[in-house]
């Protein structure tokens, strides 16, 4: 069974980008399974259900969504090859910019917008840099030289990738996805023992720990202040 | 090393660690010094760095290196509709400065066919048709690299989202393309726009309170001159606030190769052929006959008519009936 994992910041149009690359994915004979990682809902799962591909969902309440994504992965991992799935997504949604949910050496996808505005490229972490392709959505609405630029500045956080541009709605480049994400053997059995490309958000203090109030004194673990001597001059 | 590369200075801008201020410094040395919690609060990865910095230079040494994006044709060989109908003609060419129009209801296979050309496709997608540029066999460039896309789109439901100025906006797509004569182009961009726009505007505005027909006038001018894309596919031109004539001459005089969906008829007749969609497939190529292209002048005596009358309405006058020109 091949892996892929889709990132992207929220409503950028991961699960209609999957659905349609499903789609033309089921047409060429591939078995698809989802599973769709987010924080406090998601009715994707049905949308999958609805498209005929087997889907299970894990919500991460509480915690950081990507560390419960890495905790979950395995066992997610082994339910797709209980079914005997060719080809297991995993979609979870970027929730702060500094999400790094890729492993190394299974295809890693980011998923972003062209109305996230131009210096949304720089503003994300591993999840667009260590991408392996990028797709840039909703470029129906906006103009060609918006199109141009956010897609240059992409570029330039993550030259290896290969920039895409795909339709939501008319599915408009899924085809072309779908034949991208069948190249090259990426067979996976186990991913023990399997790296992450990125460290991932780290956290660990009294409010990480359910402490709601406010005050120096309550502040325990890891802790980082706010540099205003830096800010003021003009850093 | 910003010497020898200038256009380094945009790839280290989408950093979020300021190396120029390390300037001076061998950069594997500024990389092995860093401090491991800086790099990781800053998403940095030394290795990973080193390897897309070597991309990043490769690919605009092969891209500022050689004016491989001059298309002056475009080849389609026939695949199969919908049903597997094989396409019935044997080959389809659409040169630069030439307009097609292409007719077919929705859902007819007008988005494949774009898709098919975007992709450049060789036989691989659903239609199994396959595109040739120059008439050759195209490099996988037209598919994989950035800043080298095939088709530049123009439609109605375009919007721009930005929050700039008009000349705010064509710099940083003049800085994107990283083109030489910057204020040159610009200059002749909003020329040009509003050459085809009904009301003028100046540098000075900002491009979302732009009208309709501004705003497409703008996105024409900039796509036919500052578009690296050789191919402009546009998808209907509303009949208000442009000269949609003037629109297409532009692209043409800009050498690209101009594809139009549209059903209106002094659009499609415009256009020097005309290709007909059915059923996911190319059902016929047609040629724009002379019976047309004498209808066409009389459509647009009406169009011109109408725009007139629309012109003094604005303007706060009654009409007349036997008002003419």
């Amino acid at each position: 069974m091949n892996l892929i994992t889709v990132s992207g910041p929220p409503s950028s149009g991961k699960t209609a980008v999957i659905l349609k690359t499903a789609e033309t994915l089921m047409r060429r004979g591939v078995k698809i399974g989802a599973v769709k990682f987010d924080c406090l809902h998601t009715d994707d799962d049905i949308a999958y259900e609805k498209a005929g591909i087997p889907v299970k969902k894990g919500l991460s309440g509480s915690l950081c969504p990507d560390h419960y994504f890495v905790s979950n992965i395995e066992a997610v991992l082994d339910w797709g090859l209980k079914e005997h799935f060719d080809l297991l997504v995993s979609e979870s949604a970027g929730l702060c910019n500094r999400c790094s949910p890729y492993i190394k050496e299974i295809k890693a996808v980011c998923v972003i917008d062209n109305l996230s505005g131009i210096n949304t490229p720089k503003k994300i972490g591993p999840m667009l840099r260590m991408a392996d392709i990028v797709v840039i959505t909703k470029g129906d609405i906006v103009s060609q030289a918006e199109r141009e630029v956010f897609a240059a500045r992409v570029h330039s956080v993550n030259p290896a990738a290969v920039i895409m541009h795909i339709n939501g709605l008319t599915g408009q480049g899924a085809f072309e996805l779908s034949t991208l994400l069948l190249e090259g053997d990426n067979h996976v059995d186990s991913l023990k023992g399997r790296k992450l490309r990125f460290s991932m958000p780290s956290a660990l203090c009294s409010y990480c720990l359910g402490e709601t109030r406010i005050g120096e004194s309550y502040q325990m673990g890891n802790v980082r202040k706010i540099n205003l001597e830096e800010n003021q001059h003009g850093k | 090393m910003l010497k020898q590369y200038p256009y380094l200075s945009a790839f280290f801008a989408g950093l979020t660690i300021d190396l120029e201020k390390s300037a001076g410094f061998p950069l594997s040395k500024i990389i092995r010094e860093m401090n491991e919690e800086v790099a990781e609060d800053n998403a940095f990865n030394g290795e990973n760095f080193i390897q897309q910095l070597q991309d990043f230079i490769n690919q605009m040494q092969e891209f500022l290196g050689k004016d491989s994006n001059s298309v002056d044709s475009l080849t389609i060989l026939p695949g199969k509709d919908k049903s597997g109908q094989p396409e019935t003609f044997s080959s389809l060419v659409f040169e630069k400065s030439k307009i097609t129009s292409i007719v077919g209801p929705t859902g007819s296979g007008k988005s494949r066919l774009l898709a098919d050309i975007e992709w450049v496709a060789q036989g691989d997608t659903p239609t199994g048709r396959t595109i040739l540029v120059n008439g050759e066999k195209p490099s996988t460039d037209w598919r994989f690299a950035s800043g080298k896309k095939l088709v530049a789109q123009l439609s109605q439901n375009m919007n721009f989202v930005m929050d700039l100025t008009v000349m705010e906006f064509l710099e940083l797509h003049a800085r994107s393309r990283m083109v030489a004569n910057e204020k040159e182009i610009i200059n002749r961009i909003i020329e040009a726009a509003n050459a085809l726009a009904g009301e003028k505007f100046d540098a000075d505005t900002p491009i979302t309170s732009l009208s309709g027909g501004q705003s497409r006038a703008l996105m024409i001018a900039d796509t036919a001159m500052l578009s690296s894309s050789p191919v402009v596919l546009i998808d209907e031109i509303e009949n208000a606030g442009i000269d949609r004539k003037k629109a297409l001459q532009l692209l043409v005089g800009e050498e690209k190769v101009v594809l139009m969906a549209t059903h209106d008829p002094i659009l499609a007749l415009m256009a020097d052929q005309r290709i007909i969609i059915k059923n996911g497939g190319i059902h016929r190529v047609v040629k724009t006959s002379a019976e047309e292209k004498e209808m066409l002048s009389t459509l647009e005596d009406a169009d011109r008519k109408l725009q007139l009358l629309r012109a003094r309405l604005r303007a706060g006058e009654m009409l007349h009936r036997d008002q003419d020109s």
